[in-house]
């Protein structure tokens, strides 16, 4: 994320300068998996190995992230994507990003632990509060009644038990 | 004819009542996510895939028919009545729709799209009937080198005749051909990628990367730049069409068919083209040709054709080769291989009756959707007001369940956020996202077939070009890549396109307003 911090949201002639963040994201991306693929072993009777592609794909990768480069100094700017309920007008609101990760994150580090039926009605009610809702209470009920009810959809309707959690036995 | 004989049998094992209920599901959640702002067919199909777990594949395939055609008709529903069409296919369809649509004529407007949608929909599915297998059979025959540079041709198509900036194009297919080598090499069993985690060590699941670039990657772009003021949503009626309508949109519906189904079958890209195209011819046989621009249902009717009948065609090179070429064919080819169907030319063979199940399904959920659509249509307009917190709350809660469900791991929900980010970092950088889904599904395919051949000739080079079809197939592939490059040399430069923005492959914008400036003026 670290890449997208410094956005301009002109639509000036100026250079985008974060490209050159992305640049160096898809070089680090390309050097990867050019070391990855020196610690691969060849078989037998295996004349490309499992080499060749990661070591085709990752030069690429270095070539198009100096392309990217040289397009970003010669004044190239992305026309960043548009949609139903996006309004590029108004500077990019990170807060809003942050809190949406930050609620995914807990979710990634309590789901195995609290089940996803807690789990579950937090993200709902969690994402709902960070997009600006304050109807917390009816946010709640509704991510309960949604997490329960995909539990016992899937674990009725399709026979898959999702982790129950803490509440083993109650459900 | 033997194919329809199969297809005959086919809809006999689609057609029992259990079967009906499963397509009826399908078409009411596909219209229902659809029709919902910022999701496509393509994430319609990829958050819905977790409700087919544990169905049997005749069933599961049912649903997704279901899904598939619901999802596309809930699309254009939303490009009509709100003009920001959420997906590139339906920018041609917003034009005249809105316009349409403010003028008080929503009504026609849907339903011109929904029947035109059946009509072309079902020529499309029955024109697949006779093609999928033909192509198939040829299919069998081609060795591994031609495969490979099938491949390479694909690829070399969605790459550079999308998008604005080929640049980008090809930093996406690259970025996807990255994802794709991560996990166990087929022929040495090495883990690649891996980050020494052993979640990595087998393939990624496809259905994780395109839930986490379609829908978290724009729930997290739309949370960084949510319109502060509610979009104007045009109340609708039921639809209906009068003789005048009716007269007016039935020759674009077949028009529009016959455009976009050849687009579909090859892979040069879905169904950008051909809206555009069926726009552009509609608007010059128009009898009223001032009404284009303010609301013609021509200009409804023929797109919306186009769109559907090619849908329809990405069927084809689907199941006869295992190549998807549109977001959506990637995700419905993911889902196959989730019942561990692997789609090639095998597949017409080895599981003849699920295809023709499948084909017979896509039958099916195309007469229900036209069956349940239009009455319903006023219920589905009101989802468009659906507060968007809970909305886009509630697209996370389901992509999060949709990676967890199907293997209970919470590592796969980071992999969903790691994609997300990768998502809206392509939005933010206007990279496409069809080329980088595309690399990740067919670069391992494409690693094997090269494998292969070099395996059969004793790794010498010179087998990769040793069949003639191969040969002709990079000839073409280099003419995509190098006459566009030419065309712009010989044009007067343009400094504020360095890398290859320019117009000379159609409809390469993504933006429904300049799209609409340029054709109107």
């Amino acid at each position: 994320m670290s890449t997208e911090t410094a956005v301009p949201e002109t639509r000036e002639k100026s250079q985008d300068k974060a490209q050159y963040g992305v640049a160096a994201l898809l070089a680090a991306i390309g050097a990867y998996t050019l070391y990855d693929a020196t610690t691969l072993t060849v078989g037998f009777a295996d004349p490309v190995g499992p080499k060749m592609f990661p070591y085709v794909i990752g030069s690429v990768m270095l070539v198009l992230a100096v392309l990217l480069v040289l397009a970003t100094l010669r004044g190239d700017t992305p026309k960043a994507e548009e949609g139903e309920d996006v309004d590029l007008t108004h500077p990019a609101d990170w807060l809003t990003v942050v809190k949406l990760v930050a609620v995914l994150l807990i979710t990634i580090a309590c789901v195995n632990w609290l089940g996803w039926a807690i789990v579950g009605a937090f993200l709902f009610a969690g994402a709902a509060w960070s997009l600006g809702s304050r109807t917390v209470i009816r946010d709640v009920l509704v991510g309960v009644v949604m997490s329960v009810g995909s539990w016992y959809g899937f674990y009725v309707g399709l026979g898959i038990p999702l982790t129950p959690g803490i509440l083993d036995g109650i459900l | 004819m033997d194919n329809l004989g199969l297809l005959a049998d086919g809809l006999g094992a689609a057609l029992t009542p259990e079967n009906l209920m499963y397509a009826a599901i399908g078409v009411l959640l596909g219209t229902f996510v659809g029709v919902l702002p910022g999701i496509g067919p393509a994430m319609a199909v990829a958050l819905l895939l977790p409700v087919t777990f544990g169905l049997e594949p005749t069933q599961a395939f049912i649903m997704f028919a279901g899904i598939y055609y619901g999802g596309m008709y809930g699309g254009s529903t939303t490009s009509i009545l709100l003009n920001t069409p959420g997906e590139s296919s339906s920018v041609m369809t917003a034009i005249e729709g809105n316009k349409m649509a403010k003028k008080g004529r929503a009504a026609q407007a849907l339903a011109t799209a929904a029947i035109g949608s059946f009509i072309a929909g079902t020529i499309g599915t029955l024109l697949v009937v006779f093609f999928a297998p033909i192509l198939a059979d040829f299919a069998v025959t081609i060795g591994a080198p031609s495969f490979f540079a099938i491949i390479v041709l694909a690829m070399v198509l969605v790459t550079s005749l999308l998008g604005e900036s080929k640049l980008r194009g090809w930093i996406s297919l690259f970025l996807g051909l990255t994802f794709g080598l991560i996990g166990m090499d087929l022929n040495t069993g090495q883990p690649r990628l891996d980050f020494g985690r052993p979640e990595l060590g087998g393939r990624l699941d496809i259905v994780i990367v395109a839930v986490g670039i379609f829908a978290l990657g724009e729930a997290l772009w739309v949370a960084a730049h949510l319109r502060r003021k509610p979009l104007e949503i045009i109340p609708v009626g039921q639809p209906w069409m009068g003789k005048d309508d009716w007269g007016r949109s039935w020759k674009p519906w077949l028009r529009g068919t016959a455009i976009g189904f050849p687009f579909g079958a090859v892979p040069a890209g879905g169904a950008e083209t051909p809206t555009f195209l069926s726009y552009l011819l509609e608007r010059k046989l128009a009898k009223k040709k001032d009404e284009f621009g303010n609301g013609a249902i021509e200009g409804v009717a023929g797109p919306e054709a186009a769109n559907n009948a090619s849908a329809a065609g990405t069927f084809v090179p689907l199941l006869a080769m295992g190549i998807p070429v549109t977001a959506t064919s990637a995700v419905m080819l993911a889902a196959l291989t989730s019942y561990g169907i692997q789609p090639g030319p095998q597949l017409m063979t080895d599981h003849s009756d699920l295809v023709w199940t499948l084909l017979a399904s896509l039958l099916i959920g195309n007469a229900l959707l036209l069956v349940l659509n239009l009455p319903l249509a006023p219920l589905w307009a009101k989802l468009l007001s659906i507060p968007r917190p809970q909305l886009y709350a509630g697209i996370l809660f389901f992509a999060s369940l949709g990676a967890y469900a199907a293997s209970q791991r919470a590592f796969d929900i980071l992999l969903l956020l790691v994609f997300g980010l990768v998502g809206f970092m392509m939005r933010r950088f206007a990279f496409p996202v069809l080329p980088l889904i595309i690399g990740v599904i067919l670069g391992p395919l494409m690693e094997t077939r090269f494998r292969e051949a070099l395996a059969i000739s004793g790794g010498d080079l010179d087998a990769l070009w040793s069949e003639k079809l191969g040969v002709g197939l990079y000839v073409i592939a280099a003419l995509v890549i190098v006459v566009p490059l030419v065309l712009k040399a010989r044009r007067p430069s343009n400094p504020s396109d360095p890398d290859g923005t320019d117009g000379s492959t159609g409809p390469s914008d993504s933006d429904g307003s300049d799209n609409e400036k340029e054709l109107v003026h």
